[in-house]
């Protein structure tokens, strides 16, 4: 599979901040791919180094075969971006603001109806192709965001946050055509910091701390290497936690175990080593592992640490 | 800085669609405002002045305003309609995303706020023909003129607007630059008039080579002064459009 992103070394510097801090990934045709992290991790700052609006401050940045700092207007044209914060034509129709949003990648006049009617009908907005945006509901703005980024048939799609913000339906209706978009052979990549949707949306992803990348690859290879199948959970109070990591360590788990907050997590420990553990937390969950324990491990601390 | 492209023209196309799609919104302040000047300052004000060298104050008020409301057109455009574009709408951000640069944005606003220059020249010389003000001929190259002034405070505003650091600041870029333009330019009087140190000083006011130009032109009366009124219009466009590019970058291209 031919790379669509190739960065190396990238860096982004805002000042004396350092947002991304010398990364190194690479997204191949027809991938899903996802930035996965907490905001403030870099990955907003990354898709716009992608998208040719922000410079590369270092190390270098190929997208679709060029340079991204020598080549925006080539490298744009065969993009789509649909940004975190919604930017559409208020002053517009919903189809206007497909139509002249296609005049700015010069698509042929004739061309434009048929894009126009294709994006609308994908996603559910043919009724209100007449509609001003203001009367849009939040789901309608993003899958009309989606839409405007889809009208140049580009060949990598590149989505910051599509669904922040969204209720449950509306999020469950993006993901739908985000997978359908991906069986139809476009590449994309999100930024997210939901892990569900990383998982139930991308092939592969980075996880994204503080400008570095701490993990790289499918998301249940991910789990599967770093926590293993299974996960304890144990929800304490304050007050009980001394007591409780006094027993976790006699009980040779400590090296195993990881405390975020009040709460202590346990990776792939067997239920029988747990013997009565349990029984002096408030609340002992044992569940299978997510993407959210590889977050926590790779970002949290051990307790022998 | 890179240089503008011709797709600047799609900007200017964006504008130009959006004003047409609210025409009626924004074009009756095109007739009325004119009219009304023209009609309070012209024929009321005018009836207490008399002539103004060899014209009565209607003829002589009606150039100037032509070029005056010029530059309050394509202010206002570059100014609180950037503005609300660039940080409220993020407009400019949706289109640089696409092959668009942001020169190219910068460059179709000013195109667009210099053709609604025009617009509003055109329509105040059809209003002050109702006035019964007979122009020279020339007086078809008065658009043009208030195009190039339409470019300039077009520049200047947009200048500004890389700089401001919030909507409010165009309260001062109004009370302090457009309105004392407006009123020492010689729209309403000849500079000729004020005591020597105020006409040396009005000599640098943006506004005030344009009003002698349109004057020029609407009564066809020929002067080599107007060529220097042309040259002080290009070369200040020039400056501004360039720092604007400049400056715009630097604001948003971060």
């Amino acid at each position: 599979m031919p790379t669509v992103v190739e960065a190396r070394n990238l860096v982004k510097k805002y000042g004396d901040f350092v947002a991304v801090n010398g990364i190194d990934f690479q997204i191949r045709e027809g991938e899903a791919f996802a930035l996965l992290g907490p905001n403030g991790a870099g990955k907003t700052s990354t898709l716009r180094m992608m998208g040719c609006v922000s410079p590369v401050s270092g190390g270098s940045l190929h997208v679709l075969g060029q340079d991204v700092m020598r080549a925006p207007r080539g490298v744009k044209a065969r993009l789509g971006v649909v940004p975190q914060r919604e930017n559409l034509d208020p002053d517009l129709t919903v189809r206007r603001n497909l139509e002249v949003y296609a005049r700015y990648f010069d698509i042929p006049r004739s061309l434009v109806q048929t894009r126009v009617r294709e994006v609308l009908d994908l996603f559910h907005l043919q009724d209100r192709e007449r509609s001003p945006i203001a009367s849009l509901s939040e789901g309608m703005k993003r899958r009309l965001l989606i839409a405007r980024g889809l009208i140049n048939q580009p060949s990598l799609l590149i989505l910051d946050e599509p669904t922040t913000g969204l209720d449950p339906q509306a999020r469950l209706l993006v993901w739908q055509k985000l997978s359908y978009l991906q069986s139809q052979g476009t590449t994309f990549v999100l930024s997210t910091h939901n892990m569900d949707e990383a998982t139930q949306l991308c092939n592969r992803l980075i996880i994204m701390h503080l400008g570095k990348i701490l993990a790289e690859g499918a998301p249940a290879e991910l789990v599967r290497k770093h926590v293993g199948k299974e996960v304890t959970e144990f929800r304490l109070f304050p007050d009980e936690k001394p007591a409780f990591i006094e027993k976790l360590k006699q009980a040779g788990l400590g090296g195993a175990s990881l405390e975020v907050g009040d709460n202590l997590y346990l990776f792939d420990a067997h239920p029988e080593t747990l013997g009565s553990l349990s029984h002096h937390a408030r609340q002992t969950v044992h569940r299978q592992a997510t993407l959210e324990d590889v977050f926590l491990k790779l970002t949290g601390r051990s307790l022998e640490e | 800085m890179n240089w503008p492209s011709r797709r600047a023209v799609r900007v200017w196309q964006r504008d130009r669609d959006v004003f047409f799609r609210m025409w009626k919104a924004e074009f009756i302040p095109y007739f009325v405002e004119p009219l009304v000047i023209l009609a309070a300052l012209g024929l009321g004000l005018g009836g207490f002045i008399g002539l103004v060298g060899q014209q009565n104050y209607l003829q002589f008020l009606t150039p100037g305003v032509v070029v005056a409301y010029a530059m309050f057109t394509a202010t206002f455009e570059c100014t609180y309609g950037s503005y609300i574009r660039m940080e409220m709408q993020r407009t400019f951000d949706a289109i640089i995303a696409t092959p668009l640069s942001i020169e190219d944005v910068i460059t179709g606003e000013i195109m667009w706020a210099a053709t609604r220059s025009l617009m509003t020249s055109v329509a105040i010389i059809l209003v002050a023909l109702l006035f019964n003000v007979v122009p020279f001929p020339t007086v078809v190259l008065v658009p043009v003129a208030a195009l190039l002034v339409g470019l300039m405070f077009g520049s200047m505003g947009m200048f500004f607007t890389s700089l401001a650091p919030s909507i409010s600041s165009f309260n001062y870029y109004f009370t302090l630059f457009i309105t004392p333009i407006y009123f020492f330019s010689g729209v309403f009087f000849p500079l000729s008039s004020l005591p020597p140190v105020f006409q040396r000083i009005s000599e640098f006011i943006p506004l005030a080579p344009a009003v002698d130009l349109s004057r020029g032109l609407f009564y066809g009366e020929w002067h080599p002064r107007l060529m220097l009124d042309l040259a002080f219009i290009l070369a200040l466009t020039v400056a501004f459009f360039l720092a604007s590019l400049v400056t715009m970058r630097r604001r948003l291209i971060k």
